[in-house]
């Protein structure tokens, strides 16, 4: 058995933005989002992704057999000071895989 | 000249995708279970739903997909979820996203699995309650549910 894969996720931010101004979101994070239906074997899948601005949520996603491996989204947030940006994948199994990320707004 | 110009035009036009008819789409009863899932009694209006996706995928497990929903994102009104539901994949679900006023617009970029050619189905939920659809059909030069 060997030890579970432990993924790097990736955020695509910019560095600073206006109040208010349009900012593009984009993630990744290195997943095989195995759904072991076609092949035998365990099943390894994320079941959830969750994007929040300054504790709120913003955008979030449960994962599905369909989803493809090494998920990835892009998506349009309005910026709001401070900007403290915190993105969590959360594995079926239980385990987090957390990123936070600063946006300068101002 | 002109033969061979309407041929490179007829060509073009098999690469856009074609809006399918939420309504006309043929569902499975594990399809119809999970669609009626959502609506939890509700009809759905066609359309206010652009998909934006090949009309033919090499890879199958690697389809890009961008879906925008037609809505102001204002606390009032806004999306609450968009879901996406395959009608030919060993499982219809692919993903449910959820959506807040944070966002400037109803509309994210992903990537899904289609085992073989097949139509999707989008399903938008709306702040007042109400839902609408919208399917598109891609084909797939190699099916992609091989995990």
């Amino acid at each position: 058995m060997s030890e579970p894969h432990e993924p790097t996720p990736r955020i695509r931010l910019p560095a600073s933005a206006r109040p208010g101004e349009e900012i593009e979101v984009r993630t990744l994070i290195d997943h095989p989002m195995i759904t072991a239906v076609a092949i035998p074997g365990p099943r390894d899948m994320l079941a959830r992704f969750d994007a929040t601005m300054n504790g709120a949520a913003v955008f979030a996603c449960d994962f599905a057999n369909g989803s493809a491996a090494n998920p990835g989204f892009t998506f349009f947030v309005r910026a709001q000071a401070p900007g403290d940006f915190a993105f969590v994948w959360t594995h079926e199994d239980g385990r987090e895989f957390r990123l936070e990320r600063k946006v300068e707004v101002g | 000249m002109g033969l061979r110009r309407r041929g490179f035009l007829a060509g073009a036009a098999a690469l856009v995708l074609l809006p399918v008819p939420a309504a006309a789409v043929t569902l499975a009863p594990d399809v119809a279970a999970a669609l009626e899932a959502i609506l939890d009694g509700r009809t759905p209006v066609e359309g206010g739903i652009v998909i934006d996706a090949p009309a033919v995928a090499d890879n199958g497990a690697q389809v890009p997909v961008t879906i925008s929903v037609d809505s102001p994102m204002t606390e009032a009104d806004h999306v609450t979820a968009i879901h996406i539901l395959a009608t030919l994949n060993p499982a219809p679900g692919i993903a449910r996203f959820h959506l807040t006023p944070h966002l400037t617009r109803a509309e994210v970029a992903t990537r899904i699995r289609l085992a073989e050619a097949q139509e999707f189905l989008v399903l938008a939920e709306l702040s007042d309650g109400t839902v609408r659809q919208a399917a598109a059909r891609t084909a797939v030069t190699l099916g992609g549910c091989t995990t």
